[in-house]
């Protein structure tokens, strides 16, 4: 099956909402080999003047992640996992993320483009505060690959 | 930070990539397909073996920016192309090669481009990272 062209535009309900963890924020710096004290260490974080560590430019993709499996579980979405790829990935910031911080992510389908059979589905993952302020989207390009 | 000059490396760095660096990358991210651990998988799946997660390389990348920065400012926006994997060995390490360098100057905020090489070749595509200066 395809990917369905109308999928673009197609909002989806806003996940449950991610609380960040001082710890997971500094596991993930780990992982990252993040060495800057502003990611692990909460006084030198309020010395910058933030509530507490600060989680990498990458860290948004834990978040994501639950709005990208809604995306792939869709029933007339067309695509097959096993065929996708990670094409393209970005974070756009209104503001660091920091430990403490409560996400909500709303998935929305903003193209479905078709090159050479292979298709470029693009999702943007919008997070915001429990106030409704913007803090970060993250935004995909999965390459589905073209049936052998 | 008006001394900027385009084209100027503010940052360059190497990382090591081994598989203990992979599984510890699924447990943080919470992105556990087994072509990042397991050859068997990644072969019956056309990859020549097991590959780093490209939100990985995507994470490490972006590293030295953050140092040189300290606190003097933040990342407002972060976006790459993958555009090779990056092949991590069962024995060894995969090397990774970050150079930084300084694309646009703005009104307090600057662009900063990412060359990132592994194997003599370049992994990821319009690597760019733009900072806002506190």
């Amino acid at each position: 099956m395809p990917v369905n062209p109308d999928l673009v535009g197609r909002a989806f309900p806003p996940v449950a909402p991610y609380l960040v963890g001082r710890e997971k924020v500094r596991e993930f710096a780990r992982a990252v080999f993040a060495t800057s004290p502003l990611n692990h260490d909460p006084a030198a974080a309020l010395a910058a003047g933030y509530a507490d560590v600060v989680a990498p430019p990458t860290f948004p993709v834990v978040v994501q992640e639950a709005t990208l499996a809604q995306l792939l579980a869709e029933p007339d979405a067309g695509i097959d996992f096993s065929r996708v790829v990670h094409g393209d990935q970005r974070f756009s910031y209104s503001r660091p993320v920091v430990a403490g911080d409560e996400l909500t992510a709303t998935l929305v389908v903003t193209s479905v483009k078709t090159l050479g059979g292979n298709a470029m589905v693009t999702a943007e993952s919008t997070m915001v505060d429990p106030g409704g302020a913007h803090v970060v989207t993250a935004i995909s390009t999965l390459v589905v690959r073209a049936d052998d | 930070m008006t001394e900027l000059t385009v084209g100027e490396v503010v940052a360059e760095r190497t990382t090591h990539l081994t598989r203990d660096s992979l599984v510890r990358y699924a447990g943080a991210s919470g992105d556990f397909n087994p072509i990042h651990y397991r050859d068997d998988i990644a072969r019956s799946v056309g990859l020549p073996g097991v590959l780093a997660h490209g939100m990985l390389t995507m994470g490490i990348a972006v590293q030295p920016v953050i140092d040189w920065l300290g606190d003097r400012g933040w990342v407002s926006d972060y976006q790459v192309r993958f555009t090779r994997p990056v092949l991590v060995p069962a024995e060894g390490v995969a090397t990774v090669t970050v150079v930084a360098k300084v694309g646009a100057v703005e009104e307090g905020a600057a662009r900063i481009d990412l060359t990132v090489t592994f194997d003599d070749a370049t992994v990821l595509g319009k690597a760019q990272v733009r900072v806002a200066f506190a």
